[in-house]
């Protein structure tokens, strides 16, 4: 999927990241345990998260995942916005529950990374 | 070439910017990309625990032709028994740490896997200090 699906089929909204809004998307991986996410061994997946902190944000730096969903409207920070515009990712925001984004994503055929 | 950073213990806001720093650096010097994030994510682990678990650290990194080798040392509460703290799931974070993210007790485990050699040393009630090791093929 393109992260522009991404955002009309989860009816998100783009904080930042527009340079990318035609990159491809296959794989996606929902956690709020970070060190669960440090652990993939991946790269460039759709990393679909409740946490809207800044470690979540150091912790796909990490991990190379460029594409984040933040579920539930979560508050961003300036401090977060700071980061992914520093390592050029993409951030996106839904008011849709985890369980709901995931399973819509699922459906429009986004794999699990396992 | 020879880096190094402090780590204030509590403070998760500025934790992970030695790894970021770092990863920009390897980066830089076009390094194998998966050399590149088994590194970053050791020493990010690290650096959370610090900021977790202890009162404050310092990171020294020395990149060599031939390897990295990353070094964390802290003045904290130190680990009575490593062998139980390595454990997967094993955790005395607090529900702050928690709350962050953090604290589902990978941390040791992730580094573990994501180094070549991982060395911990521990003095209680004086500090721990994890020496990271990973070698450039
Ligand atoms: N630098 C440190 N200082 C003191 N205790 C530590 C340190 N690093 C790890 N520990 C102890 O080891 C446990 C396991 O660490 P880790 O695997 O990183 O899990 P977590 O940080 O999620 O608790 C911690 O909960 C803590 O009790
Ligand atoms: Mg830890």
């Amino acid at each position: 999927m393109t992260i522009e699906e991404i955002i009309r089929v989860t009816q998100g909204t783009l904080v930042c990241g527009k340079a990318h809004l035609p990159d491809e998307v296959d794989r996606a991986f929902c956690s709020d345990l970070m060190s669960d996410v440090l652990t993939l061994g991946c790269s460039d997946i759709l990393l679909i998260t409740g946490l809207a902190n800044v470690q979540a944000i150091r912790t796909a730096e990490m991990a190379d995942i460029r594409y984040i969903l933040m579920v539930r409207d979560k508050e961003v920070t300036e401090e977060m916005i700071r980061l992914v515009k520093e390592n050029d990712m993409v951030l996106i925001k839904t008011s849709f529950s985890m369980f709901k984004s995931a399973g819509i994503l699922y459906e429009s055929g986004l794999k699990p990374v396992y | 070439m020879e880096y190094s950073y402090t780590i204030s213990g509590g403070d998760f806001t500025h934790a992970g910017e030695a790894s970021s720093h770092l990863k920009r650096i390897l980066k830089s010097l076009n390094l194998d990309p998966v050399l590149i994030r088994r590194t970053v994510v050791a020493l990010y682990e690290a650096e959370v625990n610090v900021v977790a678990h202890a009162w404050n650290g310092k990171v020294m990194v020395d990149i060599s032709p031939d390897e990295i080798v990353i070094v964390v040392k802290d003045a904290g509460p130190g680990i009575e028994d490593i062998e139980r703290a390595m454990q997967k799931g094993y955790s005395t974070a607090s529900p702050t740490v928690r709350e962050m993210g953090f604290g589902a007790g990978m941390g040791l485990f992730n580094m573990k896997s994501n180094s070549d050699s991982l060395e911990i040393k521990s003095d209680p009630g004086v500090g721990t200090e994890v020496r990271i090791v990973n070698k450039i093929s």
